[in-house]
């Protein structure tokens, strides 16, 4: 009797704060007359929880800007702008639950997210059914874009990004031999790879590795060994910050001397933290560099240095730069509603963005420049600025 | 050669580590033929309590090598503790209840441990804090580090322990009862409630130990570890013939051979779980029963 009385209890308490967690994050639906509302597609929790908390942050400091400066102007009127968060979990199949909600709520005028590629893919046609703009800021593999007419990106892609990290690799360090570690279950991974050995291949280089493994792992050592077997001049790991640090661990730890070189999902100190004195002298590709800054991108580090005490990511700088995208885009339709914010998104030619200058072309896509960074005294110091 | 060897090396860690994971499996279902899915999650408070343990005795003292005992000893009796508890209040209760019902209760353990973590501990990724000296050592073009050795050494003595507890001692003959015919070792004056808790806490303290020669390898972990645990321990205490600890050893090595072996003979190493699996089906197929399981018999 005494367990089932201790069960129900926690039963109990458990039914409780499942319920105080359900609490819409953005306060009741519906809404009030002068607000806009948008939805954030979000890594929230799930094995990379920093993408979540940095692209929230992003969000929230455009959201505050833009509201102390009275909102957005539709025909006259100001709007308050508001978001409403739903957590993906950073798998593809939640990502596509929490599109079908937003797509599926009227108050709802556009998506911003989900930041990583593989929790866009099937996130697609669920928006294009219903007709609801869309704009992921981190996400680079190429075919979002493709083929459909309401998502659109604050970043580069994986098109541009492969190959700045190819030819990189093969002028500015001198590598004729490159290998490659990637994670096979990400549409982004798996881009970036494959662009990387294609263009590396064409300037005259050659891939003498080309390895892969499935989400989750933590022993590469197998493929590391045949890596190193290889003796490449230069191994591309192009997969996220928290699974760097182990993969250039064990490969310094089975002997391997080359240099490592990353893409932009190593974009955040988290890469330090965990990754210490074995990542030290590797390079990545950026979205941007806090030590270069624009005036405007210095405003912008200086707001959210103030209001959260740590130096914006490149996915909260994205995700700023999603938001004034957004609110542009709302304010250049004229009205409220889907299909005309899709129109003003497209309308948009030029933006100057904290991220820097970006070009719209009609695919949705921004042409943009991208950062070298290199990892020095424990630190992301700017090393290089590669144009499109 | 020197390639072979390097493998070899690598083969050797992966393989004592999945055995030890495996035995905890194998164990828990040779005694109370329960499937047990919270094994991985177990593994993974395991971890935490580590992470937490090592970093507050290294506040302390420096010696790592007391704190690397320190910690894992506590941190087993912990653990061992933990899945005493669990198996009071969430196993015992449905012990008369179809099999399926323990299962599905199992993996609600491991959901709920691992949304408790989550929600306490917060979903980033943490560093277990260096807890044997970085020595490396290089033979011809083989590169090995100590921690390896250590894993290699740990893994076989406790699996040796084991082996004389099981064979040599009152509650070991005690258990090889239970888990040959419950009803009978009872009607002999074997608490089968003991037995059980002491098959749970064994289990969870060689996971503990498993956790703690895991971190040396890989030390980054997070409140998700537990699911990849899970499968392999799984897939190895199924390979070897489950409820049986030297099947779960031999299964454990097994799986770390073809994750091993496969990407270096393979062209493209994506393949390397589709050739996983398939062993495992194929070994099933042969002997359903696993490499080394015995086939019982239903009785009606």
């Amino acid at each position: 009797m005494k367990i089932k009385a201790i069960a129900f209890t926690m039963l109990l308490i458990f039914v409780v704060s499942a319920f105080a967690g359900c609490a819409p994050a953005g306060g009741q639906q519906g809404g009030a007359a002068d607000e806009i509302r948008f939805g954030l597609n979000n890594e929230i929790t799930g094995d990379n929880p920093v993408i979540g908390a940095s692209s929230r942050k992003g969000v929230d400091l455009a959201l505050e800007e833009i509201n102390a400066a009275g909102g957005v102007n539709v025909g006259g009127k100001k709007y308050k702008l508001v978001v409403e968060e739903l957590d993906n979990e950073f798998k593809p199949e939640s990502a596509a639950a929490v599109a079908q909600k937003f797509a599926d709520r009227p108050d709802i005028v556009a998506m911003i997210g989900p930041n990583d590629s593989a929790d866009v893919m099937p996130t697609i046609p669920i928006i294009e059914k219903a007709k609801l703009p869309s704009i992921t800021p981190w996400a680079t593999a190429v075919d979002i874009t493709k083929n459909n007419d309401y998502f659109f990106r604050a970043c580069f892609t994986d098109d541009f990004q492969g190959a700045v990290i190819a030819k990189f690799a093969y002028e500015d360090e001198g590598a004729r031999t490159a290998a490659v570690l990637y994670d096979m279950s990400n549409d982004y991974n798996v881009g970036i790879a494959t662009i990387f050995r294609k263009t590396f291949e064409e300037m005259g280089g050659k891939v003498v590795e080309f390895q892969s493994y499935g989400r989750g792992e933590k022993d590469f050592k197998s493929q590391l060994t045949k890596i190193i077997q290889a003796n490449p001049d230069i191994l591309l790991l192009p997969n996220f910050f928290a699974e760097v640090p182990l993969q250039a661990e064990q490969a310094r730890s089975l002997g391997y001397k080359g240099k490592f070189i990353g893409s932009d999902t190593w974009g955040d100190v988290e890469l330090l933290r965990l990754g210490g004195e074995y990542v030290e002298g590797a390079l990545w590709v950026g979205h941007y560099a806090v030590d270069i800054a624009s005036d405007k991108a210095k405003a912008f580090i200086k707001a959210y240095e103030a209001k959260y005490n740590e130096k914006p990511n490149d996915i909260a700088a994205l995700n700023y730069d999603a938001v004034y995208l957004l609110a542009k885009a709302i304010e250049n339709a004229g009205k409220i509603d889907r299909v005309a914010i899709r129109n003003g998104l497209a309308s948009i030619k030029e933006y100057e963005g904290v991220t820097g200058n970006m070009q719209f072309n009609d695919t949705g896509d921004p042409v943009k420049t991208a950062v070298i960074i290199k990892i020095e005294n424990g630190a992301f110091k700017y090393y290089a600025t590669a144009k499109p | 050669m020197g390639v072979l060897l390097q493998q070899a090396v690598n083969l050797l860690q992966l393989g004592s580590i999945y055995a030890l994971l495996a035995i905890g499996f194998s164990m828990v279902y040779g005694i109370v033929g329960l499937v047990n899915f919270a094994h991985g999650d177990i593994f993974m408070v395991a971890t935490y309590l580590l992470f937490f343990l090592a970093t507050w005795l290294f506040s302390m003292t420096s010696s790592s090598f007391a704190v690397l005992l320190a910690s894992t000893a506590l941190a087993a009796a912990a653990i061992g503790l933990l899945a005493m508890i669990i198996e009071r209040v969430a196993y015992k209760p449905l012990r008369g209840a179809p099999k399926v019902s323990l299962v599905v209760t199992s993996l609600a353990v491991g959901l709920l441990l691992q949304h408790l973590v989550l929600e306490f501990l917060g979903p980033n990724s943490q560093r277990v804090p260096r807890m044997v000296p970085d020595i490396k050592f290089t033979v011809g073009t083989v590169n090995f580090e100590f921690y390896q050795i250590l894993i290699i050494l740990f893994a076989l003595f406790i699996m040796l322990l084991l082996n004389q507890f099981i064979r040599r001692t009152r509650t070991g003959v005690a258990m090889r009862a239970v888990s040959q015919d419950a009803t009978a070792a009872s009607l002999m004056g074997i608490s089968k409630d003991f037995i059980i808790s002491v098959a749970f806490v064994i289990g969870a303290a060689i996971a503990t130990v498993g956790a703690s020669l895991y971190g040396m390898a890989y030390p980054i972990f997070d409140p998700y570890i537990g699911q990849m645990i899970n499968w392999w321990s799984f897939t190895a205490a199924v390979l070897g013939g489950i409820g049986n600890i030297r099947g779960a050893v031999l299964g454990g090595f097994l799986l770390a051979a073809v994750m091993v072996i496969s990407p270096m003979v393979l062209p493209v190493s994506s393949y390397r779980d589709i050739v996983a699996f398939s062993v495992l089906i194929l070994v099933l197929l042969v002997k359903p029963s696993g490499l080394l399981g015995k086939r019982s018999i239903q009785k009606v």
